[in-house]
């Protein structure tokens, strides 16, 4: 409105100087995703932006976190934590590859995910072959492992938190908790 | 949660006790502004600190940590003396007229049966009295002598006003204003809410604090109303997802419970658990016990769990112990008995106590997996910096993978509010590097293990080669899949047991809710209490409708809630027993005759009558339990208990230490200092700018809390010539740290048993890797020593040291 009665006083030419001053809004083109803040259990709604869309199968940069004003606990309010989620999407500290820390060493040093894997798959092993208690001195059915533990992290989702339970529950580990313990 | 967050501004009062949801719950404790502004509710902190939430509060009473049992206990025995009791409510749904068998008493702070050897106690005593028909007695004119409310009255009769102020250091008269407040929420149109966090877990007696809590609810009648309730705040986003779906030492999914080696075969698992019912006409939910059992089973082992092998019971670990918890596990760690350990987004040597232990026992691993989306302490913890982790790098001979992981924002699924709701969010960023799923993750780890299983045998593979793992993609299940799966359906038709004719679901079709699920193996469901959330009308958990009929705070269609969609558990006790809401202005439910109708999903079949079917239908009573039998370890009623490190004796017996039936080890017993060598209480806690020690890698919150210091007194800090901003060393018989000391008139002295106690507070959040300054956290100092029922370790009442000090080597002052 105010331009155009600039415009229409003969002030056209500013006009068009200024837009080309105006930054293009930082929120266009944007993809906008619904999610949850992940730190406490208030679970406020926020809405993410990025460049692009991962569900199309593209990058997706995130360049923005804000509240979700739908949402009915937090009513598009978030604290200090919620407010500053991009900063951890993009912190430095954001692991990028599987590392590996030989026994003595001083240093992790980069290994492939296959490398990790079937590390991971052989130790677990051997050390479930070595010390499974199949049966007590009673002779009953026990199926335990307990020389070697897993916690499990109560800020992954339900459904990934049934595919971990039915791996190491299948896997006899019986030293098996997650946060809810502390 | 009984309730939601969005319930919360339907109260009259707010109690925050143990919890400090201002600062931990910024924008659910907006519910309790709400409240305040448009009900005029009142808000009421007890709390050793005088906290964020405390600033907004209308009255503030200060509390020793640790001595809330008493605090509680006094209410309730000031709400008896002054008749500030919902009679009706207590006498219809409470267990207040049930008769207590002979033979059980308290004395000396102990109640019978106790075996100072074991640590624990014979609870046979612990029960009712029941009929030649299985029932328990009752007494509902509420005279006998050892009926539950008698017994109640003898119980707290010790917990007189004087009485906390001498154990809890509360002022009588705050202490009598905190009672008047609560007690006119008896009033059947006046609401009280709980809400409370790890302020009452975190003590080797967390269980009886909130159980005390729960017994003054019920005898004001606030437990299933709107704005009333027992509202656990919880920490992390999916605590409450992780502990229903059982991913605890002792838990299966939906609180069925891992079988022990005693039970040497399903039928002898089940058969302590039939669940009859103790009255009359009563529900008894858990009756229903072998169904979730075997659809669970089914979920898991698919077509290998059948009747003929008991479904597939064996492939399950049998305990030998109570629980393999983080403390035993660190423990038998120390002893050179664990070999591997995985931890998934979890830190241990920040979040478990007596860090140096935590240390030691990783230092004695062969191997040790990280899954996390950022660099924790736990995967460096073999890395010298300096005072801040000094260790032998060189000596340590772990070998430890760290794998990284994509975070919320780059993940699709659901996370369980601590209102309950199951909460679908979508993925919105490609993940950096070669960052993974963690479901990726764990399927890769399975698909490569039952491979070396299948190609080289080995110990009792069947349990791992039998895992149903019918997904479209094995190596990547899809979180949809695993929803549906979590969700159940029926494997056969399911047909109408009245009926045969009729298919009420067909074979391969989702469930529509727990209520289908059956005990013949023709259905499955990975957890019951989450049945519903993804059925054939779809994905539940995704949606959004934010209407608010009647703007109760229900939000029915918002997400899904456990159970049902229920949104205030035990919502029948919203209503008289005849059916009609205590408070009309605050309905949630009513009985129209025929059956129940309302705001919410009735907690109770739709058509039980309300005089014969008691509201909580998961106790075999059908009525609540102020006194809990035999159920907890420490006792049937809550009773006064020091921590292991008190400033002051138990008054009740000074020879008792701690909670006498904690599970202590041997080698922790040297480690508890005494308030000779370490004469201040300290606690710890979270600072709203931080989430743990997250944060600590955002630059934002880290600089907005840039520094770890300790609170203490400007008494204490005159005592000991700590300056304002000055160094200071605080030590306890486990560790020492340094911090800057932040001298406050938010904490005061207390006065206990004629002795000054001074409290020091010690928040969480620093370590040594992320954007903030290194520091320490107070898991350095706190004791190894559990919950009595539960292994929770406490991190809120311990004893320190403090004096003034000088900046850690490396550090510019
Ligand atoms: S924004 Fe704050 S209050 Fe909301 S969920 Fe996140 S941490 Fe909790």
């Amino acid at each position: 409105m105010a331009g155009t009665s600039l415009a229409a006083m003969g002030f056209g030419e500013a006009e068009a100087a200024v837009a080309a001053h105006v930054r293009p809004m930082k929120l266009a083109n944007t993809t906008e995703t619904r999610n949850t803040c992940p730190y406490c259990s208030v679970a406020c709604g926020v809405i993410i932006y990025a460049k692009g869309d991962v569900r199309k199968g593209e990058r997706a940069d995130i360049v923005h976190i804000e509240g979700d004003a739908d949402h009915p606990t937090n009513l598009g309010t978030l604290c200090p934590k919620g407010a500053a989620l991009k900063d951890f999407v993009h912190a430095p500290t954001r692991l990028q590859y599987p590392m590996v820390r030989r026994p003595g060493s001083d240093k992790f040093e980069r290994v492939s995910w296959d490398a990790a894997l079937d590390r991971i798959a052989r130790l677990m092993k051997d050390d479930r072959d070595a010390n499974f208690l199949a049966s007590n001195q009673e002779g009953t059915a026990v199926n335990r492992w307990t020389t070697t533990g897993m916690l499990a992290a109560s800020a992954t989702t339900n459904e990934t938190a049934w595919c971990t339970f039915k791996v190491a529950k299948a896997l006899g580990i019986v030293g098996f908790d997650n946060q809810a313990r502390v | 949660m009984t309730n939601a967050w969005t319930d919360i501004k339907n109260t009259d009062l707010v109690v925050v006790m143990g919890g400090n949801a201002a600062e931990a719950h910024p924008c659910g404790f907006k519910w309790v502004t709400e409240a305040k502004a448009h009900r005029g509710a009142r808000l009421i902190v007890v709390d050793p600190r005088y906290t964020r939430t405390a600033s907004v509060a209308d009255f503030y009473a200060p509390i020793r940590q640790g001595s809330d049992i008493a605090f509680l206990m006094g209410v309730i025995r000031w709400c008896m003396e002054n008749d500030k009791v919902q009679w009706e409510y207590t006498k219809a749904f409470t267990n207040a007229a049930y008769i207590v068998k002979e033979g059980f008493g308290y004395q000396d702070g102990l109640f019978t049966g106790y075996d100072p050897e074991k640590r624990d106690y014979d609870r046979t005593s612990w029960d009712y009295e029941i009929d030649e028909d299985g029932y328990a007695v009752t007494d509902p004119t509420l005279q006998h002598p050892r009926c539950v409310w008698n017994l109640l009255k003898q119980h707290v009769d010790v917990y007189t006003p004087e009485m906390v102020e001498r154990i809890c250091g509360t002022p009588k008269e705050k202490f009598l204003k905190v009672a008047q407040m609560i007690g006119e929420c008896s009033s059947p149109t006046k609401t009280m809410t709980s809400m409370y966090a790890l302020g009452w877990t975190q003590h080797s007696h967390g269980a009886q604090n909130i159980r005390g809590m729960a017994m003054l609810q019920l005898i004001l009648g606030n437990i299933g109303v709107r704005g009333g309730g027992m509202n656990a705040l919880r920490g992390h986003s999916n605590i409450q997802g992780l502990t229903d779906l059982g991913l605890m030492s002792h838990l299966l999914t939906g609180y069925l419970n891992m079988p022990t080696e005693k039970e040497t075969d399903f039928e002898t698992y089940m058969k302590s658990r039939q669940f009859k019912p103790l009255r009359p006409g009563q529900t008894s939910y858990w009756q229903n016990y072998r169904k979730f059992m075997v659809s669970f089973q089914k979920a898991m082992w698919g077509d290998a769990a059948t009747a003929g092998n008991d479904w597939a019971y064996d492939y399950i670990p049998k305990l030998d112990v109570p629980s393999y918890d983080v403390l035993r596990m660190f423990e038998l760690m120390n002893d050179g008995r664990v070999n591997g350990y995985i931890c998934q987004g979890f830190n241990p040597v920040l979040a478990f106590p007596n860090r140096g232990k935590i240390v030691a026992g990783l230092s004695k691993l062969k191997f040790l997996v990280t899954m996390d989306p950022l660099e924790t302490e736990t995967a460096r913890f073999w890395e010298n910096h300096g005072e801040f982790n000094d260790v032998d790098t060189k000596s340590i001979q772990t070998e430890v993978i760290q794998l990284p992981t994509t975070c919320f924002a780059e993940e699709e699924g659901s996370l369980t509010n601590s209102g309950r709701w199951l909460q679908w969010h979508w993925a919105a960023g490609t993940p950096p590097g070669e960052a993974q799923h963690d479901t990726w993750i764990m399927a890769q780890i399975f698909l490569r293990m039952r491979e070396l299983y299948r190609k080289e045998g080995g110990a009792f593979p069947d349990p791992i080669l039998n895992l149903s793992w019918e997904y479209h993609d094995p190596t990547e299940p899809e979180p949809e899949e695993l929803a549906k799966e979590i969700n159940g359906r029926a494997l056969r038709d399911l047909t109408d047991p009245n009926d045969p004719s009729k298919v009420l679901v067909p074979a391969g079709k989702q469930v529509v809710n727990f209520s289908q699920l059956r005990d013949d193996g023709s259905t499955m469901s990975g957890c019951w209490i989450y049945s519903g959330c993804f059925n054939e009308a779809g994905n539940n958990m995704a949606r959004r409708d934010n209407h608010d009929p009647d703007e109760t705070g229900a939000y029915l269609g918002w997400t899904f809630a456990w159970p049902l969609n229920r949104r205030t558990l035990y919502n029948r006790a919203s209503c008289d027993t005849q059916g009609r809401p205590w408070d009309p202005s605050r309905k949630l439910l009513e009985w129209d005759g025929a059956k129940w109708t309302g705001y919410d999903v009735p907690d109770i079949a739709p058509n039980a009558k309300p005089e014969e079917v008691g509201p909580f239908i998961m106790n075999q009573e059908g009525v609540s339990r102020l006194f809990a039998r035999g159920m907890m370890r420490d006792g049937p009623f809550p009773a006064h208990m020091e921590p292991f490190e008190s400033p002051v004796p138990n008054v009740f017996n000074p020879k008792m230490r701690g909670n006498p039936v904690a599970r202590i080890f041997q080698n922790d017993v040297a480690q508890f200092g005494t308030s000779e060598e370490f004469p201040y209480a300290a606690t710890s806690y979270r600072l709203t700018e931080h989430f743990h020690y997250w944060t600590k890698h955002n630059r934002v919150n880290a600089a907005l809390q840039p520094e770890f210091f300790v609170e203490l007194s400007e008494e204490l800090a005159a005592e000991k010539g700590i300056t304002p901003g000055g160094w200071v060393r605080v030590w306890s018989k486990r560790g020492s740290v340094k911090a800057k000391a932040v001298v406050t008139k938010r904490i005061r002295p207390l006065h206990c048993d004629g002795r000054v106690v001074h409290v020091i507070g010690i928040p969480l959040h620093w370590g040594f890797v992320g954007a903030a300054k290194k520091g320490f956290g107070p898991n350095s100092l706190s004791p190894f020593v559990g919950e009595a029922n539960i292994e929770t370790p406490g991190y809120k009442a311990f004893l320190v040291n403090i004096e003034p000090s000088t900046a850690p080597a490396g550090v510019v002052a």
